[in-house]
């Protein structure tokens, strides 16, 4: 197994606001992670199926649509059946507060909401992958 | 109090949101090249640097259009007659997701989404029912709406004519700006070529049919969201401006045709004087590409006409009432840089789409500037302002220096294949971030005065009836419309997109017999492919 740890930076949904997943997906990089970003309009399969092939350690959602609570569970869920219920799942965007319980109770490890700092993101990931590991 | 360090300052440069490093102060020598005829004029003359009008808002205040919409069309139909209600003067129409990708609420990609950052539109029957009861002679309409413009234009002018009101009276704006949709707002659907022949469709049907409609809004708006500087909003969108010309231009319009109908929309970020200084020298470069470059002999092809929003990304989650300062500023920057109209964003943008509450402050904030702060009773008060005209010129050079740099990789559409334009945006939103972080940049209540009490917002969700009620009334409008009227409808657009006509007749046709818009946009999907993008970060 390499030390490095592996990170996709997902879009999910029709989504189109990819300011915050580029800004993530360079901080990752710059932290020496190696970065798989989807691009935009992915649905849950396609996420999921990139995680996969990718081998990826983390799947770090961005999402602004509001659409968080029918694709979010569905990507965690997705990933299980895969077998792949390891995989760190984090989710970044506007989430109203009221939300993220649910979020967190379907599995995502951490909800980043507008303001996050990037080196604080960055660490929670290496904290929480290391620990498994 | 000086003390014994006088020429001491409390940091060693003061830079804009954008980077740009100020000087302590400027004069004279500031803007010894610069010559008042030449490049000022006065308010209403070419180049236009002081205004478009001589009176500006002396004769006319700008028009106060607050963005909106959500959930299904009765939703949004009662949140447009509050606006109105409360003195808005005219009405700009937010789409969802799906109908911005062009796909009906029921196709599977449009799960979860159908009525939440917008409001969701399929056919002619939601369209009749957004507008209910506003007169469409009397109410200027923007709409953002841009792979599938051409088509919820067409529900638009078939909703005037249900109305009793003809095309020639209606007015308004659609977005259509499709190439920044490559460079950042990313709601794209089709390949820049044929998304281009659309673009020049419209401009020819407005032309011909909607002469008071405003056929494009070239949007910075989205690219300065994205992350851009103020330099590459102002570049980049003038790029885009130049290349919608040189596309009518080649479609066979002659420009005066067409451009007069040509407007634009603009960021107000937060630094104020820069932002003044990009509007003025917006509307210098735009007078002088046209006249001098396309060689426009109309006086309104020359003139660059604008919206306005405040900026979207410099609003803060955390301590949400400072936002209501921050678009204070921004919207007072717009309004001394002569904005034609503008929107000013609610206080709890950051976290969800706006309440009443907060959207009626935002309204308030524009009609207090308006009626009581008395900047609207000259005309450009900063113009001679030594700082203010250094900035203009310097975002001007700055400007001229991208569209060489454009030009040299062929032009825009070369340029976004390439991915040119959204590896600057992405460098330029990455600095920032970087810059926020170490505390070169201040953003108040997030890395500097931070903490105090948590206010509770009331926040507006789009609850899962508004999209059952959706699909309720998409299955009964296929149920009840006549299926051969559309099937013959959609075979009529498949042939003019496979030929040269315009898409505009046959679009209006099918929209008429009640087509929906994913199967008018399933049509043009077969027929123009779709653009695939590759991301870059």
């Amino acid at each position: 197994m390499s030390d490095i740890i592996r990170v996709l930076v997902a879009k999910p949904g029709l989504d189109s606001h990819d300011r915050g997943a580029k800004v993530v997906a360079r901080a990752y990089r710059d932290a020496g992670m190696e970065v798989v970003y989807t691009g935009l309009h992915q649905t849950p399969e396609q996420v999921v199926e990139a995680a996969v092939q990718e081998d990826v350690d983390v799947v770090a959602i961005s999402i602004l649509s509001g659409a968080h609570d029918v694709l979010v569970p569905r990507i965690v869920n997705l990933l299980r059946e895969r077998g792949r219920g390891d995989v760190l799942v984090l989710v970044g965007g506007v989430v109203p507060e009221e939300d993220i319980p649910a979020l967190e109770q379907a599995g995502v490890a951490r909800v980043f909401g507008p303001g996050s700092r990037l080196e604080e993101i960055v660490e929670f990931t290496r904290r929480c992958v290391r620990g498994q590991g | 109090m000086a003390g014994k360090s006088e020429g001491a300052e409390r940091k060693e440069s003061f830079i804009t949101v954008s980077g740009r490093e100020i000087e302590r102060v400027y004069g004279p020598d500031a803007i010894a090249e610069l010559d008042h005829a030449q490049d000022l004029g006065e308010p209403g003359e070419y180049p236009y640097t002081r205004g478009i009008h001589p009176t500006m808002y002396r004769g006319r205040l700008w028009t106060m259009r607050q963005f909106a919409g959500f959930g299904t069309a009765e939703e949004s139909n009662a949140r447009y007659r509050f606006l109105l209600e409360h003195g808005q003067t005219g009405l700009s129409v937010a789409f969802d997701f799906p109908t911005l990708l062009g796909y009906d609420s029921d196709h599977p990609r449009a799960e979860g989404e159908v009525g939440k950052l917008g409001v969701a539109i399929d056919t002619l029957a939601d369209m009749e029912i957004l507008f209910q009861g506003i007169p469409l002679d009397r109410v200027s309409t923007s709409m953002t709406i841009n792979a599938p413009a051409a088509i919820l234009w067409a529900m638009y002018v078939a909703v005037g004519e249900k109305q009793g009101v003809p095309r020639d009276r209606l007015t308004g704006t659609i977005q259509n700006d499709i190439l920044k949709e490559y460079m950042a707002q990313k709601t794209f659907v089709f390949p820049p070529r044929p998304s281009m022949r659309l673009v020049t469709d419209t401009f020819a049907f407005g032309a011909r049919e909607v002469p008071r409609w405003n056929t494009i809004s070239i949007s910075g708006y989205h690219i300065r969201e994205a992350g851009a500087t103020a330099v590459q909003e102002l570049a980049f969108t003038l790029a885009n401006g130049r290349e919608y010309v040189r596309a009518g231009i080649e479609a066979g319009l002659r420009v005066d045709e067409f451009a007069p109908r040509l407007s634009f929309f603009f960021n107000s970020h937060v630094d104020f004087f820069e932002e003044i200084a990009k509007f003025r020298a917006a509307r210098r470069i735009w007078a002088r590409q046209m006249r001098e470059h396309f060689g426009a002999k109309d006086p309104r092809s020359w003139m660059l006409r604008f919206h306005t929003q405040t900026a979207g990304c410099s609003l803060t989650a955390q301590q949400p009432e400072n936002n209501i300062v921050r678009t204070a500023l921004e919207a007072l920057a717009a309004v001394l840089g002569g904005t034609q109209s503008l929107h000013t964003n609610s206080m709890d943008e950051a976290m969800a789409l706006p309440s009443e509450d907060a959207v009626r402050i935002a309204l308030r904030t524009q009609q207090l500037i308006a009626e009581e702060s008395g900047v609207v009773n000259t005309v450009d008060p900063l113009g001679g302002s030594y700082f203010v005209e250094a900035l203009t010129c310097q975002l001007e050079q700055e400007a001229l220096a991208y569209f060489e740099k454009i030009d040299r990789l062929g032009g825009v559409i070369p340029a976004i294949e390439m991915g040119f334009f959204q590896r600057e945006i992405a460098d330029a939103a990455y600095r920032y971030q970087r810059r926020v972080e170490a505390g070169e940049l201040t953003v108040v209540g997030v890395n500097r005065y931070t903490g105090g009490p948590a206010t509770p917002i009331r926040l507006l969700r789009v609850g899962p009836e508004s999209q059952r009620r959706q699909l309720e009334r998409l299955a009964r409008v296929r149920r009840e419309r006549d299926e051969l009227t559309v099937r013959h409808a959609l075979r009529r657009v498949r042939e003019v997109a496979r030929g040269r006509e315009n898409l505009m007749y046959p679009i209006l046709e099918a929209v008429q017999a009640y087509a929906t818009l994913g199967e008018i946009m399933g049509v043009l999907r077969e027929e123009f492919g779709e653009y695939r993008e590759e991301a870059i970060f």
